[in-house]
């Protein structure tokens, strides 16, 4: 019998949840044996047909011919007889599945390494892709879904396997690496899914039983009976507190020296407006579009759709959209390129001045969009002020042409995120911004040159160190003499722990993911504008 | 023997695509090959070692560079039309660049 264990970490998003684990990225090493060679080759096989149709689903899902070029040569490998024989012989004589598979494709590996033809020689990164998806099939079930309410347990988490699991019923992450900064982070925090991150190193196996207190950055595994009812009574006076938080959401947020700040919605998909009374916000204060561009490059009308679906439930309040916000850590197939530093690269505005075929479309959906209620547009990434200009001729374009042709459109307001810390510095050259809105998850990792996606610098990334918050100051200070409105639209705006900062700062109009408004506006009204 | 002499063919053909016989050449040649009844064999030199045209793996495993020359023998009903079409395919440069190869 093991006894109960702690384990400490921090808390990327807040909550409470009880379930089992659910063990994700288990590689080789947890392999278990059937200890019978017959069924080592029928597990091995089994997972060969799994892995197959598993690329033959990602085939059918890309838009990308290059893409679909690797996908059916992996395919055709994985179909090869000649590919897993050495590891059948090996089975045959006593070694497990995962062994053999893996002893036969390293020498595969090795073969390719060899080479000197550098096109032969890359072809070894596919080739070790096709290893681990079976090694994957083989010892994870394949990509499965994690049974509903499951704490998933690993070292890290990727955003597709979020998105692959259902959430419906609660569960929770903890992670040994992580970062509360990742996109994960993120999504977590936008369906108040409660997520531990760097919790350092801990053993568990699947299906034991998880208390995970996302609010004091902790978990139990396997809990006594003590440990349980201490649990329940922190999430029953935390269930207090969020629901006397969302019965205050509706008024109106004001600190506690009587200034009103305005609180508006990180929307990442339209379907998530649903979930929320548009009564309780003051608006969307970023609208993200990043998901219209996750299997291909969406046309003019899909784009259409989605922003009026948004811009109709604010019914005449504000909505920021932002321009597409490819590159960094969010790729884009057929859009983005390979590079070598993606955060210093050709992200954000940069990439889509340097995609105006693709960029026009989307300019062409906003301007019709913007007919339909309160829109405002911005720039993503923007460092200096030639591409805000450009951005903006690129839309003096789009509206002559749709004028030509005919078709209903306005010009919204065109404002820009302030994240590259040449920005914040320097405001001045952005005189003309129709509106600043502080990215503070960029502005924080450009200043502090820490990686959002690190969980090594996570402590240096922080937006409450004094050269950050000194950079929301001048930009605050900056669009109140110059009456450029200015919101700050990170995650630190959402954070009760970071927020009297960003008041002091004078930040007087936040943008928060909608599991954060509750306890934002909570945080607000006990906060206050001055020192 | 008259019928055997009708199941067995030969070609020769060089590879004039740019990086030679890579990942997507070797797909659309080895899904020709399985499209055959016929056995079909390939090598790089006259004198072989002579692999299965209808293995990825195995053809992948020659790294055929451009310019090398391709040494094909069938042996089957269909073995005349199986590399008469393997060698179209390798003349056209895998249906990837211009037409500019001939069989050798």
């Amino acid at each position: 019998m093991r006894s109960p264990l702690r384990i400490e970490g921090k808390v990327a998003s807040t909550g409470y949840a009880a379930g089992p684990a659910y063990l994700i990225g288990r590689q080789g090493s947890a392999y278990v044996s059937s200890g019978s060679a017959g069924a080592e080759a029928a597990r091995l096989s089994a997972a060969l047909v799994q892995s197959i149709e598993e690329v033959m689903q990602l085939i059918a899902t890309s838009s990308d011919p290059e893409a679909a070029a690797i996908l059916d040569f992996q395919v055709a490998m994985l179909e090869d007889e000649g590919l897993s024989e050495t590891a059948f012989v090996a089975i045959g004589e006593g070694t497990d599945a995962a062994s053999a598979w893996r002893a036969a494709l390293d020498e595969h590996i090795a073969g390719y390494e060899a080479v000197e033809d550098e096109y032969f020689r890359a072809r070894s990164a596919d080739v070790r892709d096709i290893r681990d998806r079976v090694i994957t099939a083989l010892t994870d079930g394949g990509e499965t879904i994690p049974p509903r309410g499951s704490i998933l347990v690993g070292d890290d988490i990727s955003p597709t396997r979020f998105l692959s699991a259902d959430w419906s019923a609660g569960g929770g992450i903890v992670l040994r690496a992580g970062s509360a900064t990742s996109h994960v982070a993120m999504l977590a925090r936008a369906r108040g899914i409660p997520m531990l991150v760097t919790t350092g190193a801990f053993e568990i196996a699947d299906g034991d039983p998880v208390l995970l207190d996302a609010a004091e950055g902790r978990a139990t595994l396997l809990p006594g009976a003590d440990e349980e009812a201490a649990f329940e009574r922190a999430r029953t006076a935390y269930a207090g507190v969020l629901a006397e938080a969302q019965a205050a959401a509706i008024r109106p947020a004001v600190t506690s020296d009587g200034v009103a700040i305005k609180v508006m919605v990180n929307i990442a998909e339209p379907s998530e407006v649903d979930g929320i009374d548009i009564a309780t916000c003051d608006g969307v204060g970023l609208m993200r579009t990043e998901f219209l561009y996750r299997d291909k490059l969406p046309d003019e009308d899909t784009q259409y759709a989605a922003y009026r679906r948004v811009i109709d439930w604010a019914a005449g309040k504000p909505v920021v959209i932002r321009t597409i916000d490819a590159g960094g850590d969010k790729p884009v197939p057929g859009f983005t390129m390979d590079e070598t530093n993606p955060f210093l690269g050709l992200r954000g505005l940069r990439l889509a001045l340097a995609r105006p075929d693709v960029f026009r479309v989307q300019l062409r959906a906003l301007l019709r969009a913007a007919l339909s209620g309160k829109v405002s547009v911005m720039f993503p990434m923007v460092s200096v002020p030639s591409e805000y200009k450009a951005g903006l001729s690129l839309i003096w374009q789009v509206s002559q042409e749709l004028a030509a042709e005919g078709a209903q459109h306005a010009v919204p307001p065109i404002g820009i995120m302030v994240e590259v810390p040449a920005v914040a510095i320097a405001p001045e050259a952005f005189v003309d911004a129709a509106f600043f809105s502080i990215g503070s998850n960029d502005l924080t990792q450009y200043t502090m040159a820490a990686g959002r996606d690190n969980g090594a610098v996570a402590h240096l990334a922080d937006v409450t160190n004094p050269a950050v918050l000194r950079l929301i100051a001048t930009v605050s200070s900056f669009g109140a003499d110059h009456r450029i409105p200015v919101s700050l639209c990170g995650d630190a705006g959402g954070d009760p722990r970071t927020i009297p900062a960003l008041l002091k700062a004078g930040i007087r109009s936040v943008s928060v993911a909608p599991a954060q408004l509750p306890l934002a506006k909570a945080a607000i009204a006990k906060a206050s504008t001055h020192g | 023997l008259s019928v055997k002499a009708e199941t067995l063919a030969e070609a020769k053909v060089i590879i004039t695509h740019d990086v030679g016989l890579h990942a997507r050449p070797s797909v659309k040649l080895t899904k020709l090959a399985k499209g055959f009844a016929a056995r079909i064999d390939l090598a790089l030199a006259d004198s072989g070692p002579w692999i299965d045209a209808k293995s990825i793996v195995k053809v992948m495993a020659t790294k055929a560079p451009k310019g090398a020359t391709l040494f094909l023998r069938a042996e089957g009903e269909d073995a005349q039309q199986a590399l008469d079409a393997l060698v179209s395919l390798v003349a056209r440069d895998f249906d990837e660049g211009a037409p500019h190869a001939q069989p050798a």
